[in-house]
């Protein structure tokens, strides 16, 4: 962060005994790039801008909502009738959250196909693992608050996956529940959380960019940045691309806010939370369904082990598998593109991945039984088998000699704005 | 090649969930709304007559406790008029100076009256059946507007053969289990329609449910026209930004 030397006056002062504006020459102006990323890296910075998004309708919602069993459920409706623009901040807030998961899904599918989570960005992946757990955790909590049937039920359902637990499951969940039953209590500390969370994920967002600026971007080649020729400025280079993303997704985004706000929502939701009613059909949102179906896919004890304890551990084992996928997957060449039985196995596990989604939307009757349990098989074996096997049996395609090199046609035939072949 | 497949791969993901959780409810007919698409609107007379649907047939045994009676002006009433219409309920108030309750004239600033004070007297008028507030109602059924209708709509004289019905019970091809404890609200000129339309079973279905879905998304309208606006910002600045962007980089490529 060589100190360099700004024309005005007042920048200077503060940048003498402050470096923000060195910081942010350095991280948003002059941070090399490689030339080649395409456009599945609009991803990263589309999810923080969707975070800030959430952050900012959401404090202006906590403003008008009221965290209380005999109230939240009319307060939102308030929101939605009474207070200007609330209905806007609503569904912003209710399809931010959807819209959050997709992007962050394909954020990650991004970084498993072109190799991202290899060294030296183990850490810079495992940062964003538990962005993703805290992110569901999040999401988890702010579904509850609306206080209608879905919200209430899927609450108490999560909760009561605890009561698994050998020993103290029970107890566990009378913890979380702060009573006997999910009442308000549990809404209260809800509330309390959704909205520490948050600040708490914008931390690790930092820290997940400050591992990326060390380590600096992976790219749809899987080499590393060789020299200046391998790079462009950030700015305006991807300043712009990012922005061009940024307005692609609002057009999205937006258009289900405004043309189609409850497309990803249960219309159960819009019946008010009654304990003595059980909906028919308990779902959690769209982006638990995956992890609802490996849940649901353990109906067998093994051993002593009895299945819903199974589930429970096979759920946060399928998320948390993927803090160890550095060490799982052995290949040395990190881009798919290079990998020609490991791009096939990937585009297996997005349809696997998709499947269970599927499977977690239906009831566990059936055809969804098997099907969910096959699915569930492929999702682990992916990581605990096939990855590790790959290593060794697969031979990958030669490398180009470098990034600029790939660029200009002297290596492999990809162009800059790399489209993939 | 691959992000066509990822693509499609994507929309599947995001419609199969969402129709997968549909697919137990009988195929509903689906209606022509006017409120239905970017642009569609609610027609004010279709509110008003559906008001009336509602007054006079629904609200004697269903709620409707989001809605306030001063909400009336948006689908086309008078402020006099909703004066008037609230005046015709009355809601407890108080305490006084005296420290008693008291029972007042219902104000356009009152909550639609509710017809039974709490659901255990709701239960008790109706056979232990508790009629659901109206609210939501459209938002908060699979198949919306079309569920109410075809619901409204739905009612068999006879149930099919071997259909085993339960006493003081109707049978309705749309409701779950066939079996609805409400009897068909709607019978031909049930309501006189002031503006002369003849009140026919579907007539009066229709105009309620785009009542009810008016009562439910007050703002749809609001909402779709602030929409279109953004989409037309938006695509215009999107379009220049990708200009900006092959302007930028075209010394990189």
């Amino acid at each position: 962060m060589d100190a360099k030397t700004w024309k005005n006056p007042i920048v200077a002062w503060v940048d003498k005994r402050l470096p923000i504006f060195t910081m942010m020459q350095h991280d948003l102006v002059d941070y090399p790039t490689p030339r080649n990323l395409n456009y599945w890296w609009n991803f990263g910075s589309l999810a923080g801008i969707v975070l800030v998004i959430m952050i900012a309708t959401g404090v202006v919602l906590a403003m008008h909502y009221t965290p209380h069993t005999q109230h939240a459920f009319e307060s939102v409706e308030r929101i939605m009738r009474d207070v200007n623009y609330g209905w806007l901040l609503r569904y912003l807030h209710m399809n931010g959250a959807s819209m959050f998961f997709i992007v962050v899904y394909i954020h990650m599918f991004r970084g498993l196909y072109y190799g991202s989570y290899k060294a030296p960005r183990e850490l810079l992946w495992q940062i964003g693992v538990i962005i993703l757990l805290a992110m569901m955790a999040t999401a988890f909590m702010g579904y509850v608050l609306p206080w209608g049937q879905m919200s209430y039920w899927g609450a108490k359902v999560i909760t009561n996956l605890f009561s698994a637990i050998p020993l103290v499951g029970d107890a566990i969940v009378t913890w979380l529940w702060g009573g006997f039953a999910v009442d308000n209590p549990t809404l209260n500390r809800f509330f309390a959380l959704h909205y520490l969370l948050p600040f708490l994920l914008f931390a690790l967002v930092f820290l997940h960019l400050v591992a990326l600026h060390t380590s600096k971007s992976n790219n749809p080649l899987g080499i590393d940045v060789k020299g200046p020729q391998d790079t462009i400025p950030f700015t305006p280079y991807y300043t712009v691309k990012d922005m061009f993303g940024l307005g692609a997704f609002l057009i999205i985004y937006l258009a289900f806010v405004f043309f189609a706000p409850n497309f990803f929502g249960e219309p159960d939701n819009y019946i008010k939370a009654n304990p003595m009613q059980t909906p028919p059909h308990i779902v959690p949102e769209w982006y638990f369904l995956p992890f609802y179906a490996i849940l649901r896919a353990i109906t067998f004890d093994v051993l002593f082990i009895p299945a819903k304890l199974l589930g429970v551990i096979a759920m946060f084992a399928a998320v948390l598998i993927l803090l160890f996928l550095p060490w799982l997957d052995r290949s040395p060449v990190r881009s798919a593109r290079f990998r020609p039985i490991y791009k096939q196995v990937f585009w297996l596990f997005v349809a696997d991945c998709i499947l269970l989604g599927v499977v977690g939307g239906h009831p566990p009757e059936g055809v969804w039984v098997p099907l969910g349990q096959a699915a569930t098989a492929f999702y682990f074996a992916f990581f605990l088998v096939i990855m590790p096997l790959l290593s060794f049996i697969e031979r990958p395609r030669p490398l180009p000699s470098s990034i600029s090199a790939a660029v200009t046609g002297k290596g492999v035939g990809i162009s800059a704005h790399g489209v993939a072949e | 090649m691959k992000r066509k497949t990822l693509a499609a791969a994507f929309a599947t993901l995001l419609f199969t969930t969402g129709a997968a959780v549909a697919s137990e409810a009988p195929k509903l007919p689906a209606q022509s709304w006017t409120f239905s698409g970017m642009f569609g609107t609610f027609e004010r007379s279709d509110l008003q007559r559906g008001f009336q649907v509602y007054k006079q047939i629904c609200s004697s045994c269903h709620a409707a406790h989001l809605l306030a009676y001063r909400n009336l002006t948006d689908i086309g009433f008078t402020p006099q008029q909703v004066t008037d219409i609230a005046a015709d309920f009355e809601v407890e108030d108080g305490p006084n100076d005296e420290g008693e309750m008291f029972i007042r004239k219902a104000v356009a600033a009152d909550r639609f009256v509710k017809p039974f004070p709490n659901e255990a007297a709701s239960r008790a008028a109706n056979n232990g059946a508790y009629p659901p507030d109206l609210s939501l109602m459209t938002k908060a059924r699979i198949g919306g507007p079309d569920y109410v209708y075809a619901l409204l709509t739905g009612y068999k004289e006879e149930p099919p053969a071997g259909f085993a019905l339960m006493e003081g019970m109707h049978y309705n091809e749309y409701f779950a289990g066939h079996q609805v404890a409400m009897a068909p609200p709607l019978s031909e000129g049930a309501v006189d329609y002031a503006d002369g339309t003849t009140a026919t079973v579907e007539q009066m279905a229709k105009d309620v449910v785009t009542f009810l879905s008016w009562a439910a998304e007050p703002e749809m309208e609001a909402r779709k026209r602030l929409g279109v606006k953004v989409m037309i910002f938006l695509v215009v600045l999107t379009a220049l930004l990708f200009a900006l962007k092959r302007k930028i980089w075209s010394d990189v490529h």
